[in-house]
């Protein structure tokens, strides 16, 4: 469904030349949920906007993508932007501050000329959990978990298959998130979705996905299955350490821990 | 007052249910928090009481502030002519607010060219960046770099006197620093997480800017606007001094200020009364300035 | 505990009046603190901050502040006077906050707030400031001292920010220090090192610990008791031990709803916010 080839993403000239992705590649099957896991500056999150098509002013992309059988070229077509949607970390940051949730839902429905746009917006807030006394709030009037609903929600107004996740719930209280993680494994399953999940935390990957890859300096340290990861089944000190850590606090674990790169 | 009473409701209420409420309540946030300063609300009076007083002018005032009674010049002000008369004879009064009018007509004009076009330049540099933003900034600073009123002057050396002209050469001179503004504001929003979003819906550069980037700059633009008033206002004051701006008889504050200036010694209600209504016309158009970007901008001030 | 508590905090509250009516941050929280480390877990709103805050008398302009006994090594913190309170903070109790960023001034060394940190409890000559404050360095297992010294806050990394904040904070010996969302902009593995760090530093010295989190796990293998706050107030004491027989259904619904490592894609037990967990209206003062 997805296939990255030789991604490299470079920002910025000489001096302050940031190489934040090398030669990444990686898979996804149509309907998996794909999990990308690092740390801060692993080049997680680019990786995804690079897919998305974000790129384009302000990096070098070069490599090859496929989605769906599309050939991604350096501008993305409607059609691209109809079947790829992306949920973002700040669930305040992602909602445009002045427009309420009935502008910031019909919008892509309008833009892809869909029809019947009320009753689609109506009905994306069903699906969400959020009832229709949601429609004309703006986004500093409703909680972080109902803003990432209203998120989820503007990515199914168009009828995606796949949709990108940047750490969707890292900004959420923690009983939030169990409530989001489970409305997108439902959604999931409703609607036959494929899913890139981009986050820190790997008990959150391990939740969702089926299949990972650990990114660390931009580059790809490893890719597993859920399977190898639940065994602690990896070949790799930087993912075992990862592992190690994602436990919780170990003083003697701890002494053992390295520098990497 | 069931009218006034189901308003407000409808104003206050728990779920908006349309788009133009929830508009509607926003507004009226806002403007609850604007009336809690009271140095604001002396602006918003000043500035209402400009506009009462040139809407209700031929109501008013006694006459058109232009027929000559030269026996009658120079009256110190009294109970038949409140501000006195001036060199000719006309009624002060009258005259200034008949005045009022042109102050308006001058801030309406400068207003309507001068936020659309600074908005759209200011967006455009400041979201696409490289050389457009080089090349439009490089054309704000050539308009920023001239002093007002010496560019004016020359403009309107070059299209000719009269108030339309002192208009557009105050307009040309006052658009840069709302690009300015415009820009920082598009620098700042472009790489947040709801742009971001509506590039992943596909939408144009067009709209981006005009739905998502020209809102967010609107109040940091409004309220340079009023704060510069002040400023369009004595500019224009100051063509009309120069006997650039409107021309004789017109009853244009500055144009009086400039023919009365030589009695000022004697007859000092001349040239100073016109003076005074363009302070306070100036201080209401600051006030209401400062009083705005405090609701617009909660964290200076208060 | 075979000591008197270093700290006697009970029935804390923090109130503030906003233009929207009374809001309680803080209704009524009670705990000892010893020799120990104690979490306080929480999410937002369950006002652990304002917990912290309160105690080194922090709270912002609007805020009241009132307890039956707020004590720090027999000093009655609420009536004390400024000079004394001044004194405690830093000497006695000091607080590390979360995002280094921000609470390290940007336009000194790095070497000379260590020092400031330290001549304002104890003053002594630059000379010897200068030794302690690379001493202190060397602690907090920063590896070149010198060159560190010399740098400014927005040269070194997030985690050595915060080592740099620990060395600042325990500079002037106090035997409290409370730690607000430590290392929650931390990656999960400099996190834990920052975290190993400071357990070092406390047991050497005896110190004790308040750290305030909405990371349950990690305050779990971490702490050695924990408080868990809903709405302002406090509804689950135990010791880290003892946190799967945790009696309180917000407690069991907090543990119950974290994704696991051993993940089982099954949906997550979702937390049922119960009405009657929330303050009840009469219990602010």
């Amino acid at each position: 469904m997805i296939e990255i080839r030789g991604l490299d993403v470079v920002f910025g000239h000489g001096k302050n030349l940031f190489h934040a992705v090398r030669e990444v590649s990686l898979r996804v099957e149509k309907g998996q949920s794909f999990g990308l896991v690092g740390e801060s500056g692993s080049g997680k999150t680019t990786v995804l906007r690079a897919l998305a098509g974000l790129l384009e002013r302000v990096a070098r992309v070069s490599g090859e993508m496929t989605v769906a059988d599309e050939t991604l070229m350096r501008q993305r077509s409607q059609s691209f932007r109809r079947r790829v949607q992306m949920v973002f970390q700040d669930p305040f940051g992602s909602l445009h501050p002045r427009h309420t949730v009935d502008t910031i839902l019909s919008e892509p429905a309008r833009v892809h000329k869909l029809d019947r746009i009320e009753q689609r917006v109506v009905h994306a807030l069903e699906e969400v959990g959020l009832d229709a006394s949601f429609r004309f709030r703006y986004p500093h009037q409703i909680s972080g978990g109902q803003r990432q609903r209203v998120s989820i929600a503007r990515a199914l107004i168009t009828g995606p298959e796949i949709i990108l996740l940047d750490e969707p719930t890292s900004a959420l209280d923690v009983s939030v998130q169990a409530e989001v993680l489970n409305l997108l494994m439902r959604l999931k399953r409703e609607h036959g979705l494929t899913y890139i999940l981009v986050s820190h935390n790997l008990a959150v990957v391990a939740h969702m996905c089926e299949a990972l890859s650990v990114m660390q300096n931009g580059a790809i340290v490893e890719t597993m299955s859920e399977k190898q990861l639940r065994e602690h089944s990896s070949t790799m000190p930087y993912t075992r350490q990862l592992l190690t850590a994602s436990l919780g606090y170990d003083r003697t674990a701890i002494d053992a821990f390295e520098e990497f790169g | 007052m069931a009218n006034a009473a189901t308003l407000r409701g409808w104003l206050l209420a728990e779920i908006p249910k349309s788009k133009t409420q929830a508009r509607c309540q926003r507004l009226f946030i806002g403007w609850l928090d604007f009336k809690r300063n009271p140095i604001a609300m002396i602006g918003l009076l000043i500035i209402v009481g400009l506009v009462t007083i040139a809407a209700l002018a031929p109501w008013i005032t006694t006459s058109d502030g232009l027929a000559l009674d030269l026996a009658n010049r120079l009256q110190p002000p009294g109970r038949e002519h409140w501000f006195g008369t001036d060199e000719l004879g006309r009624d002060i009064f009258d005259r200034i607010i008949w005045g009022s009018r042109i102050t308006l007509y001058i801030v309406a004009l400068v207003s309507i060219i001068v936020v659309p076009i600074g908005l759209m330049v200011g967006t455009v540099a400041g979201y696409l960046g490289g050389w457009v933003d080089s090349v439009l900034m490089r054309l704000t600073d050539i308009f920023l770099a001239f002093p007002r009123l010496i560019l004016a002057m020359a403009l309107v050396a070059v299209l000719g006197r009269g108030l339309e002209n002192a208009v557009l050469a105050i307009a040309l001179t006052t658009w840069s620093p709302f690009a300015r503004i415009a820009r920082a504001e598009a620098l700042t929003i472009r790489n947040s997480e709801f742009i971001l979003a509506a590039q992943m819906q596909g939408i144009s550069t067009v709209g981006i800017l005009a739905r998502h980037v020209t809102p967010l700059c609107m109040s940091s633009v409004i309220v340079r606007l009023t704060l510069d008033m002040a400023g369009i206002i004595l500019t224009a004051a100051g063509l009309g001094f120069l006997g650039l701006g409107a021309q004789p008889p017109t009853p244009e504050w500055g144009a009086m200020i400039s023919l009365g200036r030589q009695y000022l010694i004697d007859q000092w209600w001349v040239p100073t009364i016109p003076g005074v209504a363009i302070l306070v016309v100036s201080l209401g158009f600051n006030l209401l300035g400062d009083g705005l970007r405090d609701v617009f901008d909660p964290k200076s001030g208060h | 505990m075979t000591d008197s508590p270093l700290l006697s905090v009970e029935d804390l509250h923090v109130t503030y009046n906003t233009p929207t009516g009374l809001v309680r941050a803080v209704s009524g929280v009670s705990f000892e603190l010893g020799r120990e480390k104690l979490g306080i877990v929480g999410e937002s709103g369950s006002g652990k901050s304002q917990t912290g805050r309160a105690i080194l008398g922090l709270t912002a302009a609007g805020g009241r502040v009132s307890a039956k006994r707020l004590d720090f090594k027999g000093t009655n913190l609420l009536n004390a006077n400024q000079r004394t309170l001044r004194q405690i903070r830093g000497g006695g109790i000091s607080m590390i906050m979360q995002d280094p960023k921000y609470s390290l001034n940007p336009v000194m060394t790095v070497g000379s707030q260590i020092e400031e940190a330290l001549l304002i409890h104890n003053p002594t000559s630059k000379r010897v400031a200068r030794e302690r404050s690379l001493e202190m360095l060397r602690a907090v297992k920063i590896r070149q001292p010198e060159r560190v010294y010399k740098a400014y806050p927005h040269e070194v990394s997030g985690g050595m920010g915060q080592r740099i904040m620990i060395a600042m904070m325990m500079i002037p010996e106090p035997d409290i220090i409370i730690a607000d969302e430590p290392t929650s902009a931390l990656d999960v593995t400099v996190q834990l090192q920052v975290l190993a760090v400071l357990d070092d530093m406390i047991n050497a010295r005896g110190m004790g610990l308040i750290f305030i989190s909405h990371d349950l796990n990690l305050i779990a293998s971490f702490c050695d008791r924990i408080l868990i706050m809903y709405d302002g107030r406090v509804v689950e004491q135990c010791t880290a031990a003892d946190l799967d027989r945790a009696q309180h259904p917000y407690t069991q619904g907090l543990v119950n709803c974290l994704p696991r490592l051993d993940g089982s894609h099954e949906e997550l037990p979702v937390l049922k916010r119960d009405p009657a967990w929330r303050t009840p209206p009469g219990a602010a003062r």
